[in-house]
């Protein structure tokens, strides 16, 4: 039995020990990898960078916590970029198990900004967030599509106060602000098939500017909706939150999980190679000994 | 710390040893996460739907009638409709009264064919046709958008690829005409395209399972790990040491005793 034979036949628990084994040596061993910025991700960026302060942007955390580990470094990067702008955010969290974890992002986005900092050259003060002024936390409301399409009419129809119990029209920042119309862009952070309803009962029939920040998985079957005009920018998993946390000068969990993406891609990539060759030298072999 | 904080980290860090345990084999405490997951997310959701459905969507309106009239004297009686269609749904347990269920599933498949067809149609097919015939090719930027970019997946190349490419992976699943001569060629290039299309998807899906074991890595190291280690630290516990050697000790002795179960029955491999 040769070598490649005998890799055809490994227990696969031994491939996940030596995943696990680079996995956590790369994430002790500190190494810079360098991060290149797509421009579907650069869109989103600069959107909301030339965003006016007091500008409004919707951001719909339409996952729960078995997507957090994707996901919620886009939202921590996209939220901070929008306070540090001094642009408002309406936040709405459509999945059913999101609402809690939405909650303690926002307080934990908020503590972050009391302090001073400087991103990109540019000094940001430390401020208070204070809800109701710079965000509206609106909760989760079941049926997503509907509740959607409700917002075209008005914020108020779905929600009539907020996540803690606010009416909506008591709320400084959403006075005047009646619904689609009165916001800037939507930004959707989706492991589901909420983003599917965000295009078609939200975009489609309202006609605002879509982002997307999607899990892995789903970024390869969004990528016609870029195409079409239907969505303006996609962040892909864990590495489209990583460029956005590049371009806003914002370092986070993200980056600093690429160390890790690099060493276990590169591993898999490896398995993957090793057992190509390893296939077709048992092909070859088979068919000289005259199988089929 | 509180000791909430002390007692949750900890937990946390068990659950996430369980569960990373299924890729060695499926064991107790792999079980024990697992049903927690299920158990947790379904009770929170119905707390979720109470709070932010049932509650304020029917409750609350009919709040200021009475039951004994039914509600009927309530300022919004009309909310008692959804109600009795939601009640009907329930007919589904009883063999003798299922039927009663169909009508308001009736209504409820009705009115969301209606919303859906027009607005699914218009948004992912007819947008998707009008951005290829509307504006055609985009062959200023056929090579990228200000430089040259092979990458831009909106330059006129990409625009090509992909016209050529959904011809090709629809004329792959026509089995009307034989996939021979040219329409073979096409077909041929369809499952091309579509092995691309996979290879995307399964390069992402790596890269999304990947980073569920960077978010539970991070988890191990910032919040449970250094909270055991580093005294300075401000979340610094002397519980966290001793969980922390508990946990690797157990984990430890794990590994040893399968070990010596696998070398004892490669010794006798009749006992198996």
């Amino acid at each position: 039995m040769n070598v490649f034979e005998k890799l055809m036949k490994l227990d696969r628990r031994w491939v996940f020990l030596f995943l696990i084994i680079v996995c956590v040596f790369a994430y002790v061993v500190d190494f810079n990898v360098p991060i290149m910025v797509e421009p579907e991700s650069q869109k989103i960026y600069d959107f909301i960078d030339n965003l006016e302060p007091g500008s409004i942007v919707l951001i719909a955390i339409d996952y729960d916590p078995n997507n957090m580990a994707e996901l919620h470094p886009m939202t921590y990067a996209v939220v901070e970029h929008c306070w540090r702008k001094h642009v408002k955010v309406i936040f709405t969290a459509l999945s059913q198990n999101g609402p809690g974890m939405a909650d303690q992002a926002i307080r934990d986005i908020s503590d972050s900004l009391m302090v001073d900092q400087t991103y990109n050259g540019v000094e940001f003060k430390g401020r208070e967030i204070i809800n109701g002024v710079d965000y509206c936390f609106l909760g989760y409301k079941p049926y997503y599509a509907l509740v959607i399409l409700g917002m075209g009419q008005n914020f108020r129809l779905p929600f009539p106060s907020d996540y803690y119990g606010s009416p909506l029209d008591s709320l400084p920042m959403m006075r005047g602000v009646s619904n689609y119309n009165d916001i800037d862009i939507v930004v959707d952070l989706s492991g589901g098939n909420i983003t599917d309803a965000w295009i078609s009962y939200g975009q489609s029939r309202f006609n605002f500017p879509l982002a997307l920040g999607l899990t892995g998985v789903m970024t390869a079957q969004y990528y016609p909706y870029l195409g079409s005009g239907q969505v303006m920018g996609i962040m892909g998993g864990l590495l489209g939150a990583a460029q956005y946390e590049e371009m806003a000068e914002n370092p986070g969990l993200a980056k600093d999980g690429m160390r890790v993406q690099l060493g276990a891609h590169v591993v898999i990539i490896l398995f993957i190679i090793m057992g190509n060759i390893g296939l077709l030298i048992e092909r070859r072999r088979h068919k000289k000994e005259g199988g089929i | 710390m509180d000791f909430g904080t002390f007692l949750w980290v900890n937990f946390g860090a068990f659950l996430t040893f369980a569960i990373l345990s299924f890729l060695y084999k499926d064991n107790p405490f792999y079980k024990i996460a697992e049903h927690l997951v299920v158990g947790v997310s379904a009770g929170y959701f119905v707390v979720i739907l109470w709070h932010n459905g049932l509650s304020p969507n029917l409750f609350q309106k009919l709040d200021d009638g009475s039951w004994f009239l039914l509600w009927l004297d309530s300022s919004e009686p009309w909310y008692i409709i959804p109600a009795i269609l939601g009640v009907m749904m329930w007919t589904r347990f009883s063999k003798k009264w299922a039927w009663v269920s169909r009508w308001p599933m009736a209504l409820y498949i009705g009115i969301a064919t209606g919303v859906a067809i027009p607005l699914e149609m218009g948004a992912k097919v007819n947008r998707q046709l009008y951005a290829i015939m509307e504006k055609g090719f985009d062959w200023q930027n056929f090579f990228g958008h200000g430089s040259f970019n092979l990458l831009d997946a909106t330059s006129g190349l990409s625009q090509v690829i992909i016209f050529v490419g959904t011809i090709s992976a629809l004329i792959y699943f026509f089995f009307s005409k034989a996939h021979t001569g040219w329409f073979g060629g096409m077909a041929k290039f369809g499952i091309w395209i579509l092995m691309i299309g996979f290879g995307a998807s399964f390069g992402y899906t790596v890269m999304a399972r990947i980073s569920l074991f960077i978010n539970r890595l991070q988890y191990l190291d910032k919040s449970w790990y250094r909270n055991a280690v580093d005294t300075v630290n401000e979340n610094y516990h002397v519980g966290f040491p001793i969980v922390f050697w508990f946990l690797i000790l157990l984990i430890v002795g794990y590994i040893i005793l399968e070990i010596v179960n696998h070398v004892k029955s490669k010794e006798s491999p009749a006992a198996e």
